[in-house]
């Protein structure tokens, strides 16, 4: 470790013992955070997020392609992130490296495992062809928590999303159109799937004059995280706290208030107690953020 | 590319409705991010381009370093969501030689002989493309780099002009850029009218070039007066808050 977070954490710690922190939040409290949806012309859905000064663009692209061979009828989800160099001088240009698969991936099991895009909807036809969604993470300031603004710029951005069938009518046969009509037709028409709180807009009930339709998705799961301190847990770490944290964890929770996802991260330890405090802050937390989530998309 | 589509119409009305002589619509905002050390975002058009400046800071790996001088490292960069189908995350043959001839251009306009053996890092990022991209990139990284405070002879700003339907016009746009017979994307240094940057692809006569860069060169002049004005904005702001 270098001198200045040495510096930083005598500061950060000294304060903690009286229960402040170096921007005047409580331990559990959040930056601000904003939601702006619908900012790339280009993608099929976008959304960019603030929380405090950090910064994340999520982007999502659609395509058709072929099924995995195990799973012929399901559409196919992929999760890639970019620490591009503009976001901190520490983000190096190449590969990606493994805080930047990491995250990736744990965004991606969040949508995955909750299954928050409706795959099984988005087949053509069974084995050859299905519809594919790239979700682009691109990471524009960091100031901590890329955990959070990430999965959340994700969710804003798929529930904004409109699959593209107008576009990608003219790599459909007859045949893909045969097998997916049935299907279509209920796309277009399903008022509410599962408890989703908004509708398929643009209903149209006769296939030839098809439209794009609204991403079939199910109630999303926010994350939350959390990092140790020593004895002292902080939600939403700034950058200056993160560098200096013992350990971290994440804790996706849904509407009902169950736990979906959890990571932990750091070579740091909890103890039963320090994670059970940490689920409870994410389920109060997750509520807020679960409203200003719909609020952004106007629901 | 040859094809039917009409790209002026007989009103000499261009397909987004501007006459020949006509830029898109520009809007620049310097410093819009918190850890670089100087940035701008920027829209044009369909384009929106974020730049940050990180630097002058060490070269690294030392065999990069000029005991002379500070070199300038622009990186070009397009997320995967900004073009119609999904491009590859990272760096492609065409973004590689973009970074390049951008770096070469603000190399000439830094005053880089102040800060041997260091690097000055410019990150253009594009979220959003529309046709122009290298312009309104190096554009952006003009705003970005008096933003982060670099010493430099002139703000660099760059303008296409091209050749569709047999006319020569300014800034190309997407169905433009696509169809057209030429495309001509120019910086200067709006101060001494050095060229910066040049590059064409097409077809033009000697008589056609000699109009589409003068015309290149007045649209760099109109996209200068707004570089200025938003950096200009930026200190008022501070200013007024520093007051308050």
């Amino acid at each position: 470790m270098t001198i200045v977070p040495i510096i930083k954490r005598d500061y950060i710690l000294k304060l903690a013992e009286q229960g402040k922190r170096t921007d005047g939040r409580s331990f559990d409290q959040y930056r601000n955070i904003e939601i702006e949806t619908n900012v790339v012309n280009k993608a099929e859905g976008s959304a960019r997020v603030k929380i405090g000064n950090t910064q994340v663009l999520c982007g999502i692209k659609m395509d058709i392609g072929e099924p995995f061979p195990d799973t012929p009828t399901t559409g196919v989800m992929s999760t890639a992130a970019e620490f591009v160099p503009l976001a901190s001088p520490d983000f190096e240009s190449g590969p990606p490296r493994e805080d930047a698969i990491e995250l990736a991936r744990v965004v991606d099991r969040g949508i995955r495992e909750s299954q928050v895009i409706q795959l099984e909807k988005l087949c053509i036809t069974p084995g050859e062809k299905v519809w594919l969604v790239f979700i682009d993470i691109h990471i524009l300031d960091y100031d901590g928590n890329l955990f959070d603004a990430s999965s959340l710029a994700a969710l804003a951005a798929l529930l904004t999303t409109k699959v593209p069938v107008s576009r990608f009518l003219k790599d459909l046969n007859e045949k893909d159109r045969d097998s997916w009509q049935e299907q279509l037709l209920e796309l277009y028409t399903i008022p509410k799937v599962d408890e989703v709180p908004f509708a398929v807009d643009e209903a149209n009930t006769n296939p030839n004059l098809i439209k794009d339709f609204a991403l079939p998705m199910t109630e999303p799961p926010v994350s939350c995280t959390a990092v140790k301190i020593n004895d002292f847990v902080l939600f939403d770490p700034c950058f200056d706290e993160e560098i200096i944290a013992d350990t971290r964890l994440t804790v996706a929770t849904d509407h009902k208030g169950d736990i979906r996802a959890m990571q932990k991260g750091l070579s740091g330890s909890f103890s039963k107690e320090e994670i059970q405090k940490v689920i409870k802050g994410a389920l109060d937390n997750g509520q807020e953020i679960r409203k200003k989530l719909y609020q952004s998309i106007g629901k | 590319m040859k094809s039917d589509i009409k790209l002026i119409n007989n009103e000499g009305k261009r397909i987004d409705g501007r006459g020949p002589k006509d830029i898109r619509k520009i809007k620049i905002e310097a410093g819009v991010l918190h850890r670089a050390d100087g940035s701008c975002s920027l829209e044009w058009g369909g384009n929106k381009i974020l730049a940050a400046v990180y630097g002058p800071k060490e070269a690294v790996p030392r065999h990069t370093q000029n005991n002379l001088r500070a070199i300038v490292q622009a990186r070009y960069n397009m997320a995967a969501f900004s073009v119609e189908d999904r491009k590859r995350p990272g760096p492609d043959r065409r973004s590689v030689e973009i970074s390049k001839v951008i770096s070469e251009a603000l190399e000439r306009i830094v005053l880089t002989e102040q800060f041997p053996r260091s690097s000055i890092q410019v990150n253009i990022e594009v979220l959003d493309a529309e046709a122009g991209t290298r312009c309104a990139g190096l554009t952006a990284a003009g705003v970005a780099l008096i933003d982060a405070g670099i010493p430099m002879r002139d703000i660099p700003v760059a303008c296409a002009a091209g050749k569709i339907d047999g006319q020569i016009v300014l800034d190309l746009g997407k169905e433009e850029d696509n169809f057209g017979d030429a495309d001509l994307p120019v910086a200067i240094s709006p101060r001494t009218g050095e060229v910066l940057l040049l590059q064409m692809d097409g077809h033009l006569t000697y008589d056609e070039f000699n109009e589409a860069f003068d015309l290149a060169v007045q649209g760099c002049h109109i996209v200068s007066e707004i570089q200025k004005q938003a950096i200009i904005h930026k200190y008022q702001t501070i200013a007024a808050e520093v007051k308050e």
